[in-house]
């Protein structure tokens, strides 16, 4: 919905800029008249938390950088010096630590939220795309953020993933010898990894510039996911969406907190807190729990190759759901067979979550002769399976439920929203 | 002037387009070269290539882990026992065959890179189902010739290049 301001400059300075560069009124457009689906429920205050942690990383992560030494001998007591001796470097370092969980955890559910009301389909595939390319680099920011304290859990979870790229064929030790800057991970993979955690983010930052553009042309989706039709489909974003995007964030950061005074390393690793040694690894190696489920499914595939391009395959194959899915229909809510089905995509990916960080070769929950190995199998092939043949398939045959016609008759009645639409006549004709 | 749409030839002008689209198409390359060449290892870490390693204090059954290029380098002082494990393996049992003598130059010691070939952990001596070493990242088994038996590792533990310079004293890399 571009070109939706009523912004009208009041004052000589303003009208002069506008004149000369138009941004006033296009910040106007996105955040103040912007019209939004009258009817959309707390899933959608994701997109905004995400926002707000986003620039809490960025802030918190640029004053850590004027205390922290990226080389490999300093690196981990810096981070100490950070803990003990920087004013409020505890604060500012747990804050990084756990607001980058809280930031998956935040992205997650606004991908599952997308995913439920179908947001990623026609017109809006581009703005999908965007949103998955933030989800990778995010991925690669955290991973390499996740290296600089220079711990054991830093330096053998960095080994690990960048031992994934040798199975590119021909030329996957060169890609892995470029990486690293040397034969293993050393000193200038820790100096390369600083400069890249540094600049991500704000590259992160460039694309959800494109993101909300590429939400503004068609406007947002909703739980209905039915378009909008006249003005009495939506609201305004200021000040309906801005005050409850803001009340979200406050209750957001409220459990962000809860973690960062009461519970700061209960999402972290004790062994990061052991300096990195490359001669000693530790007994078990686990990602940050936001990697779990496609560490679990590169367990869950025997041979080396194949576990790596399937762990890849798992992230990528996000990106071309809006042609996978051939459903019309966008809201699971209408969708009663759609609905299960996701409903076990998220129950296997926290299944998934949960395997990635147990011993493949255990019983699984402590089941006799069943190991997590087998169950981890099962939960990737379902994970893949709800991609290439549930979505594909169930758009063909599914019974979907009957569409209201418009928001404002499933949210007020066909007699209320007729009312109200007489009202907002009258009320015109007077003015 | 001709219409260039009624060229049936390629005229001068077409060579001029490609010429210089190729030319420009090089000088990014080699431009860009450099930016990334950037990131392989430097002279400095290429000093460090190799070491010189005193095997005199290492009795039979014993291993030594010295540090090369940044990775633990095992060498183990092999028992007659383990090296009969090793050379009595038929070859058709193993994933990434090579003989004991492939292995070892001197049977009695065996130096490799002690990096599991499947992710990179580094895997524990004297364990696992074969009794040589085992990883525990995600349970591959080496047998006593340090050569890949079970799990998800494709590849036998690498050979560093080394020579004896005496019997007490190897060069490695
Ligand atoms: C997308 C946003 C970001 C994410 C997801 C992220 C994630 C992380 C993670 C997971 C760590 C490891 C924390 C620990 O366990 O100690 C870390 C550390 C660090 N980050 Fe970031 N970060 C982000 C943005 C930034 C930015 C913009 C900067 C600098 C300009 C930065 C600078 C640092 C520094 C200096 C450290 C090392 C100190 C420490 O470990 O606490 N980060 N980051
Ligand atoms: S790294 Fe050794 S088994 Fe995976």
């Amino acid at each position: 919905m571009s070109g939706h301001s009523t912004y009208v400059p009041k004052s000589d300075a303003g009208k002069w800029l506008e004149e000369r560069l138009p941004i006033i009124s296009l910040m106007h457009s996105a955040a103040v008249s912007m019209p939004n689906p009258r009817n959309l429920n707390y899933w959608w205050v994701f997109g905004g938390i995400a926002m707000f942690m986003l620039i809490v990383q960025i802030v918190t992560g640029i004053i850590l950088a004027m205390h922290y030494t990226p080389h490999a001998d300093m690196a981990f007591n810096s981070v100490e010096h950070i803990m003990r001796d920087v004013n409020w470097g505890w604060l500012l370092r747990y804050t990084h630590a756990n607001g980058a969980s809280m930031f998956f955890v935040a992205v997650y559910i606004h991908i599952l939220r997308g995913m439920y009301y179908g947001s990623y389909k026609a017109p809006r595939e581009v703005l999908w795309l965007l949103g998955m390319l933030i989800y990778l680099l995010m991925m690669a920011t955290g991973f390499m953020g996740y290296v600089l304290p220079w711990g054991q859990m830093s330096f053998w979870g960095a080994t690990v993933i960048t031992n994934f790229f040798e199975v590119v064929p021909f030329i996957g030790d060169d890609i892995r010898t470029l990486l690293w800057g040397g034969f293993a991970v050393d000193n200038p993979t820790l100096n390369r990894f600083f400069s890249l955690h540094y600049l991500l983010p704000f590259v992160i930052l460039g694309v959800v510039v494109l993101h909300i553009w590429a939400l503004h042309v068609p406007g947002s989706n909703n739980p209905l996911g039915i378009e909008p039709k006249t003005k009495q489909d939506t609201m305004s974003f200021h000040p309906y969406f801005t005050m409850k995007d803001l009340y979200a964030i406050v209750l957001f950061a409220i459990i962000l907190f809860y973690f960062v005074f009461f519970n700061p390393n209960f999402m972290g690793h004790p062994d990061n807190y052991i300096p990195a040694n490359s001669l000693v690894t530790p007994a078990h190696i686990v990602p940050e729990w936001y990697y779990l489920p496609f560490y679990a499914i590169v367990r869950a595939i025997p041979d080396k190759a194949l576990g790596v391009a399937g762990m890849f395959g798992a992230i990528l194959i996000m990106f071309v759901v809006p042609w996978l899915d051939t459903s019309k229909v966008r809201s699971a809510k209408f969708r009663p067979a759609y609905r299960i089905f996701f409903w076990i995509f998220v129950v296997n990916g926290l299944l998934l979550g949960y395997l990635g960080q147990v011993n493949t070769t255990d019983d699984f929950l402590g089941i006799h002769g069943v190991t997590n190995l087998i169950i981890s199998r099962i939960g990737t092939i379902y994970y893949f399976g709800f991609f290439v043949v549930i979505l594909p398939v169930l758009g063909l045959i599914e019974k979907t439920k009957p569409l209201p016609n418009s928001i404002s008759e499933a949210v007020l009645g066909v007699e209320g929203a007729a009312e109200e639409a007489a009202e907002l006549a009258a009320a015109e004709a007077k003015a | 002037m001709a219409d260039a749409s009624d060229l049936k030839e390629p005229g001068r002008r077409d060579f001029l387009y490609i010429a210089t689209g190729a030319f420009g198409a090089l000088g990014v390359g080699v431009a860009v070269w450099p930016l990334i060449d950037q990131m392989n290892p430097d002279a400095s870490v290429k000093a460090l290539a190799s070491i010189e390693v005193d095997i005199s204090s290492v009795g039979e059954g014993e291993s030594l882990t010295v540090n090369w290029r940044g990775k633990p380098v095992f060498i183990r002082h092999r028992t007659a026992e383990e090296i009969q494990a090793s050379v009595d393996t038929p070859l058709s049992e193993l994933k990434d065959p090579q003989t004991d003598a492939e292995r070892a130059e001197k049977p009695e010691w065996l130096i490799m890179v002690g990096v599991c070939t499947h992710l990179g952990c580094i895997p524990l001596g004297e364990a696992g189902e074969y009794n040589g070493w085992f990883c525990p990242c995600h349970n591959s088994a080496y047998d006593t010739a340090g050569r890949i038996r079970k799990g998800p590792a494709p590849t036998n533990m690498e050979i560093p290049e080394y020579e004896f310079l005496s019997d007490t004293k190897i060069k490695i890399g």
